[in-house]
């Protein structure tokens, strides 16, 4: 019985342990959220390198404010109550005077309502769900929001690609593939355009024919595919089988190495809307591209731009507010226009960025720049 | 003398508010601790509710987390979407507390109708059922579009707080304590022990398995709620198979059938997983040691299997706290 207690005292005495006498420096500490471990990993490793980038460049350049800049870093496990306790921790804990991220919409959701609270701006990098936003005036974003990116599809779709007939199909489990796909649908039809099968299919199936089939019946002359590239690939490649010939479109989740790689062939000729483009000639694109490069070997995905662009835009604010309180930080973010990775950025009165979006085709096994689409 | 002597749990719960309440005020314990504090009681909830069913009665459940998943999307539905209930109105708190009640009362009538297959399957096939339960759940709350899909049901009033979600948690341990060592109890641990020996001595096992899965939902579903309210979003994901991994983790480390156990288990994981994540910062920031932050799953993991290895009855075994056990009269 001693030993139990013991053994229990041990283990909560370790646990409490660490929590004592924490950050006593006097950096500027910035919060950074996003999901390393989790069904969203891929993309929390992105978003992390963007933030660390960033900060890295600005400390170089001699930090913010005349102080260096602390990146205090949580891992939100893409879970919405990791996200709660980890809002609350670079708050209260680690002070941070303001709060980058984070990817997934349902955790942005539970962290925004911490951070309007406290007066602490956040800037969410990758949550679409226009409600993030909605929390309050200190949440920003800096991706755009879903039904942009479905209605850029939309256009491109209906003007560029001539297509009348279209079909979509999406992941039902997963509120982005979804939302994407009604929006386009709403365009698309408004434009004159029509929907000719709108198929959801269930989360982590391998097997689409069903689906494709269904769609392909009503000869469409376009697919709409709204899901991640993982799905996308094996969909593709299924509806080629199935003997489809005309192109597939999507959204920045088509955006990874990966698809080519796994598609192959299947997915030649097929465009994706997205956030930017690493061909872009602009000089911040070809900078943070060549430096991203040469420190983590891989080229960046769309996630770890907005992670990149999210630390700029949030440093800068805090530059030209001079100062580090919340409200004089929000202040000076509404007052954003600067000329980041992703474009150029404004923020609109809903705190959403006004940016334009770019179109990316894969020709001979590359993703090219095809053209931009402005809202 | 012996009101006092049965009052000692409630004393004792009584200090740990009022010194928590304290050390607040006092600004000691910062809103990160409130977080931890709110999560690891809205966990004792759920570990407690759990052993009742698993470590009590005996049989295996997978999908506690789907229980509260309806208390939660209930609630939720009630307060948000239905009466839109307001913070700054001292009568909708009541509302609050009502739809919380109805959350968990819809949560007990899924486990009245998980509980029916419980009384043909055992052990690995029921777990199996279970599964399939929270697993039927998610997929219905992902194609329902008026609580939101997968987007999740968004702009829930945050009403949970430290009072609040204190309350429950100890009325969730007095009354399945007292449930335990009543005459039900009993037949529940019977059951457990030798369910033919007991059908045999008469006990009714149908009706106890049963009442097992339904006091057990009853409580995970007014877990869901006070979660719900508390980070004001529910959603889909969060009542997978994994979350309710992570509560069945609490109860076998606590130790099986013990609530003692399932009460420490619950505080103790849930403050390590945060003590993790501040040492491995502290570790790497302070003392220089390269460790990423991915590693807090690594080092938690490890942690466990070292437990089981030497404590394979968990923290507890079978054993109770004094305080929570109620003394019979003698003579």
């Amino acid at each position: 019985m001693k030993k139990t207690y013991l053994f229990t005292l041990g283990l909560a005495v370790g646990a409490i342990l660490p929590f004592i006498g924490c950050n006593k420096n006097k950096d500027i500490v910035i919060g950074g959220v996003a999901p390393l471990t989790g069904e969203a990993a891929t993309f929390g490793t992105s978003t992390k390198q963007g933030y660390d980038l960033a900060v890295a460049e600005w400390n170089a350049k001699g930090g913010v404010l005349g102080k260096q800049i602390k990146l205090a870093f949580a891992d939100d496990k893409g879970d919405p109550a990791e996200g709660a306790t980890v809002y609350t921790k670079l708050i209260e804990q680690d002070k941070a005077i303001a709060i980058l991220g984070t990817v997934m919409s349902k955790v942005s959701l539970a962290g925004a309502p911490i951070c309007q609270a406290a007066k602490i701006p956040m800037i969410a990098t990758a949550s679409t769900n226009p409600k993030v936003t909605d929390v309050g005036p200190f949440i920003f974003r800096a991706c755009y929001i879903d039904p942009f990116q479905g209605t850029v599809g939309a256009k491109f779709a209906f003007d560029e690609l001539k297509a009348r007939k279209a079909a979509c199909l999406f992941d039902v489990g997963n509120d982005y593939p979804k939302g994407l796909s009604e929006f386009f649908k709403a365009k698309f039809t408004a434009l004159g355009g029509e929907v000719v099968g709108f198929e959801g299919h269930a989360t982590g199936t391998s097997d689409f024919k069903a689906q494709l089939t269904k769609v392909l019946a009503a000869k469409p002359d376009l697919l709409y595919i709204s899901d991640y590239y993982s799905d996308v690939a094996i969909m593709a490649k299924q509806a080629r089988e199935l003997g489809f010939k005309g192109p597939m479109l999507g959204g920045d989740g088509w955006d990874s190495p990966k698809l080519i790689e796994i598609a192959g062939s299947a997915v030649e000729g097929c465009f994706f809307t997205n956030h930017y483009a690493k061909e872009d000639k602009a000089p911040v694109v070809q900078e943070f591209v060549m430096k991203y490069t040469d420190k983590y070997k891989a080229a960046p995905d769309a996630l770890a731009a907005l992670a990149y662009d999210a630390a700029n835009i949030m440093l800068d604010a805090i530059t030209r507010a001079g100062a580090t309180d919340g409200a004089a930080i929000q202040a000076a973010l509404g007052k954003t226009d600067l000329r980041v990775v992703t474009g150029q950025v404004k923020f609109d009165e809903k705190r959403n960025p006004v940016k334009s979006a770019v179109i990316i085709e894969i020709k001979g096994g590359h993703e090219v720049y095809k053209t931009t689409i402005a809202p | 003398m012996g009101t006092l002597k049965k009052m000692k749990l409630v004393l004792a719960a009584l200090t740990f508010y009022a010194v928590v309440q304290v050390l607040n005020l006092a600004g000691i314990l910062n809103g990160y601790f409130m977080v931890i504090i709110n999560r690891s009681l809205i966990a004792v909830i759920f570990a407690v509710s759990l052993n009742l069913i698993n470590g009590i009665t005996g049989q295996f459940s997978l999908g506690h987390m789907g229980f509260a998943a309806v208390g939660a999307y209930v609630s939720g539905t009630l307060t948000t979407l239905f009466f839109h209930l307001n913070l700054n109105h001292p009568f909708d708190n009541l509302g609050f507390l009502a739809a919380i009640l109805l959350g968990g009362l819809m949560a007990s009538l899924a486990g009245f109708l998980i509980g029916f297959p419980s009384l043909r399957l055992k052990g690995d096939y029921l777990a199996i059922v279970t599964l399939g339960f929270g697993e039927i759940i998610r997929t219905i709350l992902n194609n329902i579009s008026y609580v939101g899909g997968p987007r999740g049901l968004l702009g829930i009033p945050k009403f949970s707080n430290f009072t609040v979600i204190f309350l429950f948690a100890l009325a969730t341990i007095v009354l399945i304590r007292n449930l335990v060592q009543s005459s039900i109890g009993r037949s529940m641990l019977s059951i457990r022990e030798n369910e033919l020996a007991s059908e045999l001595v008469g006990v009714d096992t149908t009706r106890y398995k049963v009442l097992g899965f339904v006091v057990g939902a009853f409580f995970a579903g007014i877990g869901g709620g006070l979660l719900a309210h508390l980070l004001q979003i529910a959603h889909p994901t969060q009542y997978g198979f994994y979350a309710s991994a992570l509560i069945l983790i609490m109860v076998y480390v606590g130790g099986i059938g013990s609530l003692t156990g399932s009460i420490i288990a619950a505080f103790s994981l849930t403050f390590l997983t945060e003590g993790l994540r501040v040492g491995i910062d502290w570790l790497r920031d302070t003392v220089g040691v390269p460790i990423g932050t991915e590693w807090t799953m690594v080092i938690y993991a490890v942690l466990l299997i070292l437990i089981m290895l030497f404590k394979t009855e968990g923290l507890m075994g079978m054993r109770e706290a004094k305080i929570l056990i109620i003394k019979e009269k003698e003579g």
